[in-house]
């Protein structure tokens, strides 16, 4: 079965989608969606330089991702202002990736694949890989959901039911660099914030509670993959930003759907 | 300056020794000396910008002390009620599930919480539909599931008239009386914090002055900050407290300055 290029491309969807969903609820509630931009972008320097040593890409991209994201968290509450520093600091990073793979001879090519994924030449090795950190991610996010949730509320509440909230920032920082290292082949570093935003947006009309919230995105993220990957093999379209494309025309949907029930 | 008592060191949910917080390059609080011991309601009053939120942030262990020391009890629950909070559209929270943070509870315990808190059959709401009063009950009985042996708020009564802040003072002190727990609260309602507290500080970046209420109001520090008025308010406010606070004409009593 996994022979089949296409069941590998959307088990990978299905991967990232499944670890984006969690950890997509909490950048929306928190208002973080420049910071898993910031975040992302930082990967396309983490890409080259893997390629520039010869490690693996998901190691480099991994490690610049999480620099990149301890960065943001500590400049997080410093009292500057974080909407243009994040700004700075996410298009700077993708600007001196992109010079930086510039310097290495025949990966221009490739380049285009890590920008906006390369769903389809996922293999074996990193439908493992995608699995793996997907696990991951949501086994840390749902380990420490309700501590999430509680700093998440009011960071106050959370010292005072014992419970520190920077910790569990940290949680998130670790969960997006892993989120932005599986899901690089898949979406792209351009598309993966959109991966964990617009599933947990387009279910937040549907919805009544967080967990549900969370199992929401997933579903609407797993569809979008599923969906995304058969509409880009019919219509010769590029397939990370076909998925996402299905994810917005969910969100539409979510929204029209929460609209009616309302009422 | 005045010191608290040391015997009340002995057996006191939460002290903090010499302590000083510094915000941001502003020194914000200054050689604080404060102690709660079990079963105390402490109110903290002072002028806007005086510390008072930055001395509950610092007990409950959210600032740390830039001098001085501050020490809880082991494995002292508290119960917080912030003065305000946000909730994010984007986040669905019912009241039911507000309540089971952090940790989940039944729906008998979750109602008995919101009963006690002066609230009912509000438990599917989402959080961000309430009313101000609601909203500050819900908070109240989140608290009151932590089982706290201290119960901190935060100027509770923000948003509420007069006879529902009233109220929601008596509730406070029904409160204590069952679970036995230590109130420390913030509040701006002198004439109503002078007849509910058994000692008041007075805070303006350091503690002014601290006692009972009658020796507070009649200290000069006390006096400088809010003017001589607030005596007669507050042989008033005892006055309409000895008829009980129900349903009460609280005219003449809403100014303390």
């Amino acid at each position: 079965m996994l022979d089949d290029f296409l069941i590998r491309a959307m088990l990978a969807g299905i991967g990232v989608a499944l670890a984006a969903a969690p950890l997509g609820c909490f950048v929306v509630w928190r208002r973080m969606a420049y910071f898993g931009d910031a975040t992302a972008h930082a990967a396309v320097l983490g890409v080259a330089l893997s390629l520039a040593f010869g490690v693996s890409v998901f190691i480099g991209a991994l490690g610049v991702a999480l620099a990149m994201a301890l960065l943001v968290s500590a400049l997080n509450g410093r009292g500057l202002g974080m909407d243009s520093v994040l700004g700075v600091l996410s298009h700077s990073a993708l600007a001196v990736g992109l010079v930086a793979a510039s310097f290495l001879h025949g990966v221009r090519i490739d380049l285009m694949a890590y920008l906006f994924g390369d769903i389809l030449a996922v293999g074996r090795a990193d439908l493992w890989v995608i699995w793996g950190g997907a696990a991951l991610v949501v086994a840390l996010v749902g380990w420490r959901w309700s501590a999430l949730l509680m700093a998440t509320l009011n960071e106050d509440l959370a010292y005072a039911g014992g419970i520190n909230p920077k910790r569990e920032q940290l949680v998130l920082t670790l969960s997006l660099a892993v989120v932005v290292a599986v899901a690089i082949k898949v979406v792209g570093v351009l598309l993966i914030a959109a991966m964990l935003i617009i599933p947990a947006t387009a279910a937040r009309p549907l919805v009544r509670s967080p967990e549900m919230m969370a199992i929401g995105a997933a579903v609407i993220g797993a569809i979008s993959a599923i969906v995304g990957v058969q509409a880009s093999l019919m219509f010769d379209t590029p397939t990370g930003p076909s998925i996402v494309c299905v994810a917005a025309a969910l969100f539409v949907l979510g929204n029209l759907a929460g609209g009616l029930m309302r009422r | 300056m005045p010191r608290m008592p040391k015997q009340r060191g002995m057996n006191a949910l939460v002290e903090t020794r010499n302590m000083s917080i510094r915000i941001g390059g502003h020194t914000a609080l200054k050689g604080v000396d404060f102690s709660i011991s079990k079963g105390e309601i402490v109110t903290i009053i002072g002028p806007n910008g005086s510390g008072k939120t930055t001395l509950l942030r610092a007990i409950i262990g959210a600032l740390k002390p830039s001098s001085g020391e501050v020490k809880r009890q082991a494995n002292l629950s508290i119960g917080y009620v912030p003065q305000k909070l946000h909730i994010d559209p984007t986040l669905p929270l019912s009241v039911e599930r507000f309540l089971g943070l952090p940790k989940r509870r039944s729906a008998e315990t979750a109602t008995a919480a919101l009963a006690k808190a002066g609230v009912q059959g509000i438990q599917k709401r989402p959080m961000q539909r309430l009313s101000g009063g609601q909203f500050q009950r819900v908070m109240l009985a989140r608290a009151l599931l932590e089982e706290p042996q201290l119960l901190i708020l935060d100027e509770p009564t923000t948003g509420l008239d007069q006879p529902g802040a009233a109220q929601f003072y008596h509730q406070i002190e029904e409160i204590r009386r069952d679970l036995g727990c230590a109130v420390l609260m913030v509040s701006h309602e002198l004439h109503v914090v002078m007849s509910a507290s058994d000692r008041v500080i007075c805070l303006n970046g350091h503690v002014c002055c601290h006692g009972t209420p009658e020796v507070v109001a009649s200290a000069p520090e006390y006096r400088e900050l809010f003017g001589r008025g607030t005596h007669g308010a507050l042989a008033l406010y005892r006055h309409v407290h000895d008829h009980d606070h129900s349903e009460c004409d609280h005219e003449g009593v809403d100014h303390a300055g």
